[in-house]
């Protein structure tokens, strides 16, 4: 796939030029306060972004994953939520950033795709008024010139007779060229950073692969940074450069999609790879999935949040997993108290001949 | 515990003198048509949602069958329609020989005990109102069911079948997490000691981690006590994790039926191509093949007046005018394996591998590649 | 557009021969003769004969429904003069016809129950909108506890206190009356601000708590967040997106109370002595003058099943998907 190895030349060339991070985010906290208590929805995440890069955030429902993504535009609700931390966008601190330095983001710099398009598109107003919306806020342009951009950009994802269809409603496009439609309404301001929430996850298995290919060829022409947040290894695997791994609220695991991929280092990881049959996987071996389930957000556990479901805590020893949280390293890493050769020999000893 | 209970289903299966492998349900030219109404200036019936449109399908006893497709394709309706929860418009189901097709009420009620069904959703399919041990229960009250030791203790064990700890039977089922609620539909789904379990996408609500439990709950049950399933899900791998022989299903017809090496290796159908194709897939070190890359252009047609002829030309590479007059006949073709029957004038070559150019049928994606594709 | 208010004006005809049998069914369940009436101190049993004749009350009661029915289309000439259609009769109490009775009264009950409803919809649409704006705030607690408070407030004690206060004792307004718009829109606007007021304190309260709600519930729509996330400002978003969603519950609920605010508006028309359809329809019953009072039900049936159709008419300006389907 030439697609695929574009970006990572693009990222190589880019390097040496600018280092910095595009987005940088620093010890990042969320907590919602609920009746029944406080949410620990994000808890000290960190991690960084560059230019022309997708980064795949994979995580189960609770594990934090799109309420980071919310929180870097200011999209909390700030009566019941506590952030802290630091977001930098380009430079710019974002956390305790004015609703109106925020809004002037959003939908310009900043773009995002929901999951589900037939909800998060208003049903009161055409796709393209919609879609020309932050065009005409943001460029200041007039509403016609928003109209034909809105065409334009229409066409660009694909929807037939775009001239036509730029005036039906929401209600009036089937599942997928809505979704297309999202994508048309996010990439209209030509963003530098485009935030995907579960974008083809209520879509048809040939739509999304349409999507999916379209997201990635789209990257190339506008060169947006990408947050991919799924909670399919499947489909992060396919499009982005780097991963991130996360569970209740914080990130397990991090690096590159082929170092993830090839060698998983954190249990959970191993969990998540065996849980899914894959089209090339051995029938006849049983799928190995994670015991119990995920914890609650009002009181995670202890020390690493995910050791009450782990094998593998025995050769930690000492009940370590259970009182010392173990922390992320920057790079390549997992926040696991299993030593290096530890997580490479479990691999590939015991995990890798299962996944068949 | 679960050993007890499968040594306890053998010898009943033996009984019947139904060897393995022996045809349990028989659906032939299955059809469900639901009206559409709308009009002026009274309301009458303007078209029909062809659902499911004249399918045939056989279970054999002890088999896991997989029936696989995009929404709309009619997948659920026809396991709602094999469990009489709606009635056909045409077309027989049989079981174990009867059928049951238009069977009342009471005709059908030694079957139901024998079919049962697995809902997808754990949240809405349990009565709130209940305990697990009413819900699971329940249905042996029903069918007058008085298994030794009393309905509790049976209880008791079929909850420890699923996974869950039988002191919790005095429990309502939002006090259980998402995969849990799914372990106690098994356990009433198990009850009645059915035969044949139809289970509608049983685990697509379930987050990763606690679908591949449920899972291989599902397979321990249907290996362990020989119940045979009709496994309805639009995940192709699961599918093919799960089911011995798999039915490709779009806009209310089988398109490919055969054996899940057949099927998963050397499709005939394009449209099963274009599945495959579409699955992402995690490819593990050594595992860098070369897949085909097809791209459909659009979402799969409403099933209001679907196409003429073939259903799936008006998105297929190959379709030509014969695709549009003359619907294919589901049938073996030249080469294939007994059993693997294809719907297609044209089939494509069985192999999954890459071919020389990419199939993209979509406009954007085929305009995007092209301009990407010419600095290189 | 045109197809659905033909198919619901149908539907229409259809609720009011409904109501119109019904109406006039019951009325004959009731062991009381209305010719008695006309009949005076010393009736005879001729007497009452004739009046039975004049009346048409000698006919079975279907056939009396069926003239009845075809009068107010064809017109009809009574021995007592002729009754040109749309024709209701003439009431058996003081011999007036019954059109031109109801098309005396229907201005003062319109204007009652639409500027009630004008009203309340401003004030109650707003107050709500303001405190979901400020949820959370003093403000919104305020005007939750108040609008709490005043839904319990009823007509009839709130009428007469209003009255007492403002008018007989500290002369701050003129006693309520109605006098046309056409004539003197001051006047009509003083005469009818207290009417108004009163009659709308229940459904402004209501009208308070329903907008904050579903405008608290717009504002969580995954689409709302789509347009703040497209870098809408607030006010935008407010506006456009989540008050438009807003609006049909609302509307919906405002279809139901259409029944209820002529209901309220007879109430009122009682309290404060105006001369509407509501005086009317209370003193026919006490007079069982049967022509009267199938006018009146009929015409408010009217009214209440146009006014729904115009609220279904709003609901597909509001939401396309109602337009377009």
């Amino acid at each position: 796939m030439t697609t695929m190895t574009k970006p990572g030349e693009f990222a190589e060339d880019a390097a040496p030029a600018a280092s910095d991070a595009f987005l940088s985010v620093r010890d990042l906290y969320v907590r919602f306060s609920t009746e029944d208590g406080i949410v620990k929805a994000v808890d000290g995440l960190s991690f960084d972004l560059e230019r022309g890069r997708t980064l795949g955030i994979v995580g189960e429902s609770g594990s934090g994953k799109s309420v980071t993504n919310l929180t870097v535009l200011g999209l909390h609700n700030p009566a019941t939520t506590e952030v802290a931390g630091e977001i930098l966008l380009d430079g710019q601190e974002l956390t305790g950033a004015s609703n109106r330095t925020l809004e002037k983001l959003r939908g310009d710099k900043v773009a995002m795709i929901f999951q589900d398009s037939l909800t998060a598109l208003s049903p009161y107003y055409t796709v393209g008024r919609q879609i020309a919306e932050p065009y005409v806020k943001h460029r200041g342009v007039s509403k016609r010139e928003g109209r034909e951009r809105a065409i334009e950009m229409l066409e660009k994802v694909g929807i037939p007779q775009p001239r036509m269809r730029v005036d039906d409603y929401p209600h009036q496009f089937s599942g997928g060229m809505r979704q297309r439609a999202m994508i048309a309404m996010a990439l209209v301001c030509n963003p530098d950073l485009l935030i995907a929430d579960e974008p083809t996850t209520a879509l048809d298995v040939t739509v999304q692969a349409q999507i999916l290919d379209l997201l990635k060829d789209l990257q190339q022409e506008f060169g947006s940074a990408i947050i991919l947040i799924t909670h399919d290894l499947g489909v992060v695997s396919n499009v982005a450069d780097d991963l991130l791994v996360m569970y209740a609220g914080r990130a397990v695991e991090r690096g590159s999609v082929r170092e993830l991929i090839r060698e998983p280092q954190h249990p959970y990881t191993w969990g998540l790879l065996g849980s899914m049959p894959r089209l090339m996987s051995d029938v006849t071996e049983p799928l190995t999935p994670i015991p119990g389930a995920p914890p609650s957000l009002l009181s995670p556990p202890p020390g690493c949040a995910f050791h009450p479901r782990c094998g593998f805590t025995d050769l930690v020893g000492g009940g370590r997993c259970a009182t010392e949280r173990p922390e992320l390293p920057d790079g390549r890493g997992s926040a696991c108290h299993l030593t290096g050769e530890q997580k490479r020999s479990v691999f590939i000893e015991t995990i890798q001949p299962r996944l068949g | 515990m679960s050993n007890d209970i499968s040594l306890s289903k053998a010898p009943a299966a033996a009984a019947a003198g139904e060897p393995a492998g022996e045809t349990l349900l028989q659906v032939s030219g299955l059809t469900k048509h639901f009206p559409v109404m709308g009009g002026f200036p009274f309301k009458r019936q303007v078209g029909t949602v062809q659902a499911v449109d004249g399918i045939d399908l056989t279970v054999r006893a002890a088999e896991s069958f997989g029936l696989v497709g995009e929404s709309g394709c009619g997948k659920s309706t026809t396991g709602r329609l094999i469990t009489r929860l709606l009635e056909p418009t045409a077309g027989t189901v049989s079981y174990r020989g009867q059928d049951i097709s238009h069977a009342t009420r009471k005709e059908l009620a030694p079957v139901r005990s024998e079919i049962q069904m697995i809902f997808q959703d754990p949240y809405s399919s349990l009565n709130p109102r209940q305990t697990v041990g009413t819900i699971i229960g329940g249905p042996m009250e029903i069918n007058g069911i008085n298994p030794p030791g009393g309905r509790e203790k049976r209880v008791r064990e079929l909850l420890e079948t699923v996974g869950l700890n039988p002191e919790h039977f005095n429990r309502f089922p939002h006090e259980f997490s998402g995969g849990q609620r799914q372990r106690i539909g098994v356990a009433r789904a198990l009850a009645l000691e059915p035969r044949l379990i139809v289970a509608d996408e049983p685990v697509s609500a379930l987050d990763v981690s606690i679908q591949a439990q449920v899972v291989n709950l599902l397979q321990q049950v249907q290996r362990e006590m020989g119940i045979a399933f009709l496994f309805i899900a639009h995940d192709l791998a699961i599918v093919r994790h799960f089911s011995q022989r798999v039915a490709v299903m779009y806009l209310g017809k089988i398109v490919e039926v055969g054996d899940r090496d057949s099927i998963y290796q050397r499709p005939r159908h394009p449209y099963t191509h274009a599945l495959l194709s579409a699955v992402p897939e995690v490819e593990l070190e050594g595992e860098e093949r070369e897949r085909e890359r097809i791209r459909l252009a659009g979402d799969v047609p409403s099933p209001i007046n679907p196409p003429s002829g073939c259903r799936f030309r008006t998105r297929c590479w190959k379709a030509a005018d014969k695709c549009a007059v003359e619907e294919p006949p589901l049938i073996r073709l030249a080469g294939a394996e007994e059993g693997h029957l294809t719907a297609c004038h044209f089939p494509e070559e069985p192999t999954i591998a890459a071919r020389d150019e990419d199939i993209v049928m979509d406009p954007a994606l085929a305009a995007l590649e092209d301009v990407s594709d010419r600095p290189q | 557009m045109l197809r659905f208010l033909v198919r619901r004006t149908l539907g229409a005809v259809v609720i009011l021969l409904f109501i119109s049998a019904f109406t006039f069914f019951l009325f004959f369940a009731i062991p009381h003769d209305p010719a008695l009436l006309s009949c005076g101190k010393n009736c005879t049993p001729d007497n009452l004969r004739t009046i039975h004749h004049n009346l048409g009350l000698d006919h079975p009661v279907p056939v009396q429904y069926y003239h009845y029915m075809v009068r107010i289309f064809t017109g009809h000439r009574f021995s007592t003069g002729n009754c040109p259609a749309p024709c209701f009769g003439y009431s058996f109490a003081n011999s007036e016809p019954v059109w031109p009775t109801l098309m005396d009264r229907l201005p003062t009950t319109l204007s009652l129950a639409l500027g009630a409803m004008v009203v309340f919809l401003l004030f109650g649409l707003g107050t709500g909108m303001l405190a979901a704006w400020k949820r959370g705030t003093t403000v919104d607690k305020v005007f939750s506890s108040a609008s709490l408070v005043l839904s319990s407030m009823q007509i009839y004690f709130v009428g007469p206190i209003v009255l007492a206060l403002l008018v007989y004792n500290n002369h701050i307004l003129d006693q309520p009356k109605y006098v046309p718009f056409t004539d003197n829109p001051l006047s009509w606007f003083n005469g009818l601000l207290i009417p108004w007021c009163v009659l709308s304190i229940l459904f402004t309260a209501n009208y308070t708590r329903m907008s904050r709600s579903t405008m608290i519930e717009q504002l969580q729509e995954e689409h709302v967040r789509t347009a703040r996330a497209k870098g809408m400002s607030s006010a935008y978003v407010f506006f456009r997106y989540a008050w438009r969603g807003s609006l049909i519950p609302i509307v919906t609920i405002l279809g139901i109370d259409l029944g209820s605010l002529l209901g309220g508006a007879m109430i009122t028309e009682y309290t404060f002595q105006l001369a509407g359809l509501g005086r009317l329809a209370i003193d026919s019953v006490t007079k069982t003058d049967l022509p009267m009072l199938m006018g009146v039900m009929l015409f408010s049936a009217a009214l209440i099943v146009l006014f729904n159709i115009l609220v279904d008419a709003a609901y597909a300006f509001i939401d396309p998907r109602v337009r377009l389907s």
